[in-house]
């Protein structure tokens, strides 16, 4: 008996509290037979459902969440009538939505038994990319009861010609892990098809199961029919269970200014590991856990089984290590995101986290792994890389006691999303303008749509939405005369079959291994993962670089694979992984500036970081909460401007953009800036300090709130960010098609680039709806502008600034990262003179062959 | 350098030799020849975007506005007596029969006052519909020889397209692609020059056999400059 779907505890008062719920008999024999009780909250769950309510279950890892979810389908089915021979087959009855494929697998096998041991007449099937051709043929015939699926599946079968058929017997809608799913385009898709399914069913009930979150509220408005705007579900929340027991590791060694690595702690971590039965070692980057993994095998003397999971490694690669970890058949594992769902893995009884958590409520996740009992308290240390991170470990754990919990902002509905949705539903059947409307805008993300933009995204659909009128013949939805839009061909539907879905990968080349001594003509190795194009192309034959584990020597990139070889131990490089760094939570950054305000509080700080701070007020100041320090010095034959907003990586990286436009105008000729979670460095030829104070700008002019106006837009529309998120946009809202594994890198002539189509695009329609969703991506997640947008206002009068004469402690860790990467515009352009210049010089200005003289 | 005065006419531009003539590889993509007033241009695929909508990919309309005004500018600057369009000038048989009327005057605007050769392509064989200009299989002025298609023997003096040449370089630790000319004294295969199309980087087992390696050079397109890159610095993929 998998114990945490159905783990039950002593709390036999569910009479008194409950009287109206309806308990089948089969469940009370069942319960009674095994000596449990169900507890309070699936009681109170079923009755809210019974009295025909959705629900919002929050509850913590361990609480029996799962089993309370589906207590309200299967309390009906159990009382349902058996089909009598001959009597059509019944619809699906109960749809469960998880954001994980192996989840919606688990699930099955787990309620597969209790079903049967209280003998219901339930059928329990899965629906997902993997399931064969043949039984999605015969579900849609015979539906099962239970019908365990994802996101993207659920769309595909909105747009099949007998959705409505299919769905005309549910009931309700079980979102599992609601939480992480309703922050993405993904979420955005599925509350979308949530709408279709209530256009459907107009009774259907949802039940959403979620993990701690800050605002219930988003979720209980997600989870119904936004109208009346506002509308929400009932909500029941658990209490956390037993406090875990975390640590911040404080370590013998020096605790290094910068970097991402906490090689200095290798010994602690792996003495650690030696002392509890199974290890689970999170990171937050793949990079990170390549690193990690590395340097544990090299201070593994006593050859333990350790393994890498992250999500680049081969699927097969990876399953051998969920089983191997299963079956406590391994000590540790290094993992990153990839683990973070709620799946039941082996007996964990520590949780190491290296990095900072960045934000609390991923912690709180993480933490959840060790000991997924709810009663028993989780054990956890936290090993901060840097010293900056001791400060944001410190304030996550007392987030953590506080049961604070953050999750990004709900963004609204992204338009190539409704794009998508709208091709589906007409794929679907024929639909009418203005009721797809009023149903779209019950779907909570798209509840502020207005009428003017989902016409243009009709007609988007339709034949593009240009200005110029050119495609109307070519259209792929046409508006008939009974004034319902249609498919105007059969193959529009099988296309969007094949471009569904809101995960749009950058592109990726295998890693294909084969024998060394082979090069280029070695065939046939082992596929080990993939790894992105940009970073494959970085490399030269013979350079060596970490992954899965293993140094591996590029040997060169053939069609869509990149082959390697064993490597050796020289100049590793190891590949970053885009995406994979998550910002400080807004929260967590409040927390660490006012810990840095509060000396009181540098008491639970190691010894050597509230050092570290006292001698940074002493030398320099600290910022009280709410301020912005700026401080000033000169070093070398340049001037240095620092300051720390504590906004993350993504913010700082916008404003240095912007402020090194403005310094540029102001005539200080900057030369270049860095950015990490907790501050921003800019250095330039002239003195800055000088120009503040002649006002030429003030502090407070270059801080100002304007700068997120054209200077942004004229940064952006040139940046290469930009074109990859219209990349993601226009695969989405199936403008270009996904390019699938095996697919050959494009003919030449075959295919556009999505480069291509955005500078002509850009040109000639610079508001087509499509730029306009990107920029919205732009602003809302890469670039984090509405973040800034907030630091800057909340600052503004508040910025203070300290001119030294050499740099603050404080500065050191950000000064450590400079040359480490460099941040630049236009500078392909120099990069090409240089190698232009290296050629002229080595031929001795020689002007080219075939020269006429 | 002995074309001081021409650098100067030209400036921001590269002067090549191919077969003993003199070329001027334009950072747009396009070649002068000063001694013959002749401009050339390489695969324009105008209305891809609309061959493309034809099958469901309702890409912006917008390409052959684009591929045309940077002809325009082109020509302007140059002001040539004849241009040489180098075939799959349309990117389908049909493409100048679908071509907006205001893109057909602009690009008749262009071909007036001056000789206007088509070069059959791939993409289109036979003579563009109801436009000006002489369609020709090839055409061969002073020792030079244009043509679609590269041919697969070694000559002297071709100039073709067809192939979409790019070519990549990393410099320090960053890949930069760009579209090139690709030559090596003898033969000249020119970038693509439409805005919707793709290319191939010259290291491909396309161009096999067409350059010799130690002269070939590669005349990246940059901003505003060319950059000749030789063969060893010049990455695959």
């Amino acid at each position: 008996m998998p114990r945490y779907l159905w783990l039950v505890t002593e709390q036999p008062r569910l009479a008194e509290q409950n009287a109206a719920v309806v308990l089948p008999e089969p469940f009370v024999k069942w319960f009674a037979g095994k000596g449990w009780a169900p507890r309070a909250h699936q009681i109170e769950l079923l009755a809210k459902a019974q009295a025909g309510q959705s629900v919002l279950l929050i509850a913590p890892t361990g609480a029996g969440k799962t089993l309370a979810g589906f207590m309200p389908s299967l309390t009906e089915l159990a009382n349902r009538p058996r089909r009598k021979p001959g009597e059509a087959h019944r619809g699906v009855h109960t749809l469960y939505i998880s954001p994980l494929k192996a989840l919606a697998v688990d699930i099955e096998r787990n309620l597969g038994k209790p079903v049967e041991e209280i003998g219901l007449p339930v059928t329990i099937e899965t629906r997902t990319g993997d399931t064969p051709a043949h039984k999605r043929q015969r579900q849609k015939l015979v539906p099962p009861d239970i019908l365990l699926t994802t996101p993207e599946q659920l769309a595909l079968l909105i747009a099949s010609g007998d959705a409505r058929r299919f769905f005309e017997d549910l009931r309700y809608v079980i979102l599992d892990e609601l939480h992480s799913l309703v922050t993405s385009k993904r979420g955005h898709l599925l509350a979308l098809g949530l709408a279709r399914l209530r256009a459907f069913v107009p009774g259907l009930q949802t039940i959403g199961l979620s993990a701690t979150v800050a605002e219930p509220d988003e979720l209980r408005r997600w989870l119904v029919a936004q109208a009346p705007v506002g509308a929400m579900a009932g909500l029941i929340t658990v209490a956390g269970g037993a406090k875990p027991d975390i640590s911040i590791l404080d370590s013998r060694e020096r605790v290094p200014w910068s970097g991402h690595s906490a090689r200095y702690a290798i010994p602690e971590i792996y003495e650690a590991i030696k002392k509890h039965r199974t290890t689970l070692l999170f990171v937050n980057t793949r990079s990170q856990a390549e690193l990690l993994f590395q340097e544990l095998w090299r201070a593994n003397d006593d050859s333990l089984p350790i393994a890498l999971h992250h999500g680049s490694l081969d699927v097969g690669q990876r399953r051998r290590v969920e089983k191997a970890m299963g079956e406590n058949a391994l000590r540790a594992i290094v993992a990153t995101s990839t683990l973070d769902l709620g799946i039941d893995w082996g007996d964990v009884d520590l949780v190491v986290h290296v990095g900072a958590p960045k934000g609390a409520s991923r912690l709180a996740q993480r933490i959840g792994r060790a000991n997924h009992r709810m009663d028993e308290p989780s054990k956890a240390i936290l090993i901060p890389a840097n010293r900056f991170e001791v400060l944001e470990c410190r304030a996550a754990l007392d987030a953590n006691y506080l049961g604070a919990q953050d999750t990004p902002p709900l963004i609204r509905g992204a338009l190539d999303v409704l794009s998508q949705h709208v091709l589906g539903v007409a794929c679907g059947a024929p639909f009418d303008a203005d009721r797809l409307f009023e149903e779209v805008r019950g779907a909570a993300p798209y509840a502020a749509l207005e009428r003017e933009t989902f016409d243009r995204v009709v007609d988007f659909v339709a034949s593009g939405g240009y200005a110029l009128k050119n495609y109307e013949r070519y259209a792929r939805i046409r508006r008939t005369k009974d004034g319902l839009w249609r498919v105007s061909h059969p193959r529009i539907a099988q296309q969007y079959r094949l471009n569904v879905g809101t995960i749009v990968e950058m592109p990726e080349l295998n890693v294909r291994y084969v024998r060394q001594g082979r090069g280029m003509a070695g065939r046939g190795g082992p596929v080990l993962g993939k790894i992105e194009e940009y970073f494959a192309e970085t490399l030269r034959p013979g350079d060596n670089f970490l992954f899965s584990g293993k140094v591996l020597r590029f040997e060169g990139i053939r069609e869509n694979e990149c082959v390697v070889s064993n490597g050796t131990g020289a100049n590793i490089i190891v590949p970053s992984y885009a995406g994979g760094k998550f910002p400080l939570s807004t929260y967590l950054a409040d927390q660490v500036r006012g810990m840095l305000a509060d000396s009181d509080r540098w008491r639970v700080l190691p010894e050597q970081v509230a050092d570290w701070l006292r001698l940074q007020k002493e030398k320099s100041v600290l910022p009280k909460r709410g301020d912005l320090l700026v401080e000033t010095f000169p070093r070398g034959n340049r001037h240095y401007m620092v300051a720390y907003p504590f906004e993350g990586r993504l913010a700082h990286q916008t404003l240095g953009m912007l402020l090194t436009r403005r310094l540029e105008r102001a005539g200080a000729r900057p030369l270049g800036f860095v950015a990490t979670d907790y501050s921003l460095a800019v250095w330039a030829l002239d003195d800055m300090a000088a120009l503040f104070k002649a006002k030429k700008p003030s502090l407070g002019q270059l801080f100002d709130e304007d700068m997120l106006g054209d200077d942004l837009d004229a940064w952006l529309n040139d940046s290469w960010m930009l074109k990859r998120m219209f990349r993601t946009c226009a695969v989405i809202a199936g403008l270009i098609e996904k390019r699938f594994p095996g697919q050959e890198k494009s003919g030449r002539q075959v295919t556009v680039s999505a480069d291509l189509i955005y500078d002509v695009l850009r040109g000639h329609e610079p508001d087509h709806i499509l730029l306009q969703a990107t920029r919205a991506d732009a602003a809302a997640g890469l670039l984090d502008v509405s973040r800034l947008a907030e630091m800057l206002s909340r600052v503004r009068g508040r910025i203070m600034h300290k001119h030294l004469d050499q740099i603050s402690p404080l500065a050191v860790p950000i000064m450590l990262e400079i040359g480490k990467e460099s941040v630049n515009g236009g500078a392909n352009e120099s990069l090409l003179m240089e190698a232009a210049d290296l050629v002229e010089e080595a031929m001795g200005g020689w002007p080219g062959p075939g020269a006429v003289t | 350098m002995n074309f001081t005065p021409m650098a100067a006419t030209f400036a921001g531009t590269d002067l090549v030799g191919i077969a003993g003539e003199r070329a001027v590889c334009d950072p747009r993509g396009v070649l002068y020849f000063p001694d013959f007033r002749l401009l050339a241009v390489s695969d324009l695929h105008l209305e891809k975007g609309s061959s493309l909508a034809r099958r469901g990919a309702l890409i912006p309309p917008y390409d052959t506005g684009a591929t045309l005004l940077r002809l325009q500018a082109a020509i302007a600057d140059y002001q040539p007596a004849i241009v040489v369009s180098l075939g799959d000038s349309f990117h389908d048989g049909g493409g100048a029969e679908r071509m907006h009327r205001s893109f057909r005057e602009r690009l008749e605007g262009l071909m007036a006052g001056r000789e206007w050769f088509w070069i059959a392509g791939n993409h289109d064989p036979e003579a563009p519909a109801d436009l000006p200009g002489e369609t020709v299989r090839e055409l061969a002025i002073g020792s030079l020889v244009f043509r679609h298609e590269p041919s697969r023997v070694r000559v002297e003096g071709e100039i073709s397209g067809h192939l979409h040449p790019c070519a990549r370089i990393v410099q320090r630790g960053r890949s930069v692609r760009r579209r090139c000319f690709a030559g090596d004294g003898g033969r000249m295969i020119m970038p693509a020059f439409g805005a919707y199309t793709g290319s191939l980087n010259v290291l491909d087992r396309a161009y096999a056999g067409l350059f010799r390696a130690e002269t070939l050079m590669a005349y990246m397109l940059g901003a505003e400059r060319i950059f000749a890159i030789s063969r060893a610095m010049l990455r695959p993929g």
